[in-house]
């Protein structure tokens, strides 16, 4: 460790290039900052591509046999999408711990001291959850596939439906960056996410027809947005009867509205943190 | 002449709301540019907090602070143009490698992948973790991972630099050698500002310091102001029992300017030159047949700093920098 000549040559190169451009720079930093702590993790990629797998296996060949069709098709075909809807809600709550982990390693710190754009180090968070949702609903697909999962809705709208989960998920992602800002260590945020979780993804349509819930319940069920959801994605992977019972309308504008409330009340947290 | 301070900040005051305890109560500080300045003071007493201030993560309840001609209420991005933070917790990415480390934060600076590339590389170098760069953090010392933290500090090549208790926690080699660093980063025209709980860092370091206790500075000046007020030395006498001690006090009184401190068996003296001093008590113990169980001679810490300034040792419960609790790292 010699001499370290250090400023002499001033200050740090301001670049040029619009703010909205180095925002998009700094959350493309971020995003890939994330991924690759998930390839540096490879157990925790390996157990959470495994706990959907799980879900799909048990559902399927526990549920399946009680409950044998639902709307005229086979369970199987009924449970897939609600899984994946599930699989993508469960999906948000790495969001969360990743923040929450990142807040007490002191990095969120860091960052906040470095002339960054404020909303990319949630952004880029979001945004690798994201990425990640991907590769989790290709692994699911496959193994859908291979268990009796026959989508009849064609392919243009199996990749619709999976484009309305991942928005689903990026929406709730943006809801649960905010509890991770909130919670004081990463396991307060995990058990602070569950419970939220629970009640929405199953009082829903997700597994069950809300019609064999208590009338309380369906009140609930069929208002909420993950039955929003996974009506939709049935609609569009199962087409059939679904088109003539649901629409996609409903998922959308809960996906929207989602993401117009959430994103900005994680952000002000943000800001405000600390 | 306003033209030449790096920092100045005017009565910043900073309570956090959660036990309502005033964190900063009052403080200004002036940091001459290209100069070492030093926050010393025990956990609790603040100055991490006002590190936070300076370097725009948190906001001052009241007060004025001026960084490199910036208000920081006013421009903090500008001011995070400008400086580099360095913490005493490492705050460094876990899950990447040294070089994805320096290469994110450049980046994250507005520099292109190249410029980014390039520097992180200058800068495992400057550190001596050229090795070390591909590996990933987890195979890192302790010393290795505070050297990359600093040198997360200056990709940006910044000429402003906070340093938050830059070595506590290593082992006096890495000490050695971080002192080094800051030694040359100062001759390469850098201005610091950093934070210590050790007297002896702060001594070999800084060109000006203020003592905080509490929120509150409580003595500012140059490292040999503050030794003059203090004494050069401590001779600690260790007797055989409280009697022992109360036969010693009459004896031992007048060998010291500053206040004796008295702990069951033991009686600590701060004076000017420690072996004369010495030599003179062992000798008056001796005549009055008080024996002494032990006698050690060191160099003044924080703690008889703050015995000298505020008559009481510094307390040791307190929660680092005050933070409403939970909040931020674990620790």
């Amino acid at each position: 460790m010699t001499a370290i000549a250090l400023p002499g040559e001033a200050v740090r190169p301001t670049r040029g290039g619009s703010s909205l451009g180095w925002t998009f720079s700094n959350i493309g930093t971020i995003t890939w900052r994330n991924l690759m702590a998930i390839t540096r993790v490879p157990e925790a990629l390996f157990f959470s591509t495994l706990q959907p797998i799980m879900f799909v296996l048990l559902f399927r060949y526990v549920f399946a046999g009680a409950i044998g069709s639902i709307y005229g098709v086979p369970y199987v075909d009924y449970l897939m999408p609600g899984i994946f809807v599930q699989t993508v809600c469960f999906g948000a709550v790495s969001t969360a711990i990743g923040l929450a982990d990142d807040l007490q390693k002191g990095l969120i710190e860091r960052f906040r001291a470095l002339p960054m754009s404020r909303t990319a180090v949630l952004a880029g968070r979001t945004t690798a959850d994201l990425v990640r949702n991907v590769f989790v609903i290709i692994i699911m697909t496959v193994v859908g596939l291979l268990v009796g999962f026959r989508p009849s809705g064609g392919p243009a709208n199996y990749l619709v439906a999976c484009v309305v989960m991942l928005l689903f998920g990026f929406a709730l992602s943006w809801g649960f960056a905010y509890i991770g800002l909130a919670a004081p260590n990463t396991e307060t945020a995990q058990v602070m996410a569950f419970p939220i979780l629970f009640p929405f993804t199953f009082a829903s349509s997700a597994f069950v027809n809300t019609a064999s819930m208590p009338g309380w319940l369906q009140a609930f069920a069929n208002h909420q947005p993950v039955t929003a959801v996974a009506n939709a994605v049935r609609v569009l992977m199962l087409g059939g009867t679904f088109s003539d019972l649901y629409t996609v309308w409903p998922a959308i504008a809960w996906i929207a509205g989602l993401l117009i409330v959430l994103a900005p009340l994680s952000v002000r947290k943000f800001r405000n943190a600390l | 002449m306003p033209a030449t301070l790096a920092v100045e900040t005017t009565d910043i005051v900073k309570v956090f709301p959660k036990g309502n305890v005033r964190a900063l109560d009052g403080v200004s500080i002036e940091v001459k540019e290209g100069a070492v300045f030093g926050l010393l003071g025990p956990n609790g007493s603040g100055k991490t907090t006002l590190v936070r201030i300076l370097s725009t993560i948190l906001s001052a309840d009241s007060g004025r602070a001026m960084v490199l001609g910036n208000d920081v209420s006013k421009h903090p991005d500008r001011i995070r143009r400008l400086i580099g933070l360095a913490g005493q917790y490492a705050t460094v990415d876990e899950n990447l490698t040294g070089l994805e480390n320096l290469k994110m934060i450049g980046r994250l600076c507005r520099m292109s992948r190249d410029e980014a590339r390039t520097r992180a590389i200058e800068l495992l170098e400057l550190f001596g973790l050229s090795d070390a760069g591909n590996r990933a953090l987890k195979t890192y010392s302790g010393g290795m991972r505070r050297r990359l933290d600093l040198s997360a500090a200056l990709v940006a090549k910044p000429p402003l630099l906070f340093l938050d208790e830059p070595t506590t926690g290593l082992d006096p080699q890495s000490r050695q050698d971080l002192w080094h660093v800051i030694e040359d980063l100062v001759d390469g025209g850098t201005t610091i500002l950093l934070t210590t709980q050790y007297l002896e860092e702060a001594d070999r370091l800084c060109e000006s310091l203020v003592v905080l206790d509490h929120g509150r500075i409580i003595a500012s000046g140059t490292p040999s102001d503050l030794k003059q007020t203090l004494g050069e030395t401590v001779v600690a006498i260790t007797f055989e029992d409280e009697a022992g001690v109360a036969k010693a006090l009459p004896l031992l009184r007048d060998l010291s300017d500053h206040e004796l401190f008295i702990d069951s068996d033991n009686v600590e003296l701060t004076v000017d030159h420690g072996p004369s001093v010495t030599a003179e008590a062992l000798r008056r113990l001796d005549g009055a047949q008080v024996a002494v169980a032990g006698i050690v001679l060191r160099e003044p810490s924080l703690d008889d700093v703050f015995l000298s300034l505020t008559g009481k040792r510094t307390d040791t419960d307190g929660d680092d920098d005050l933070e409403p609790a939970g909040k931020r790292r674990g620790r």
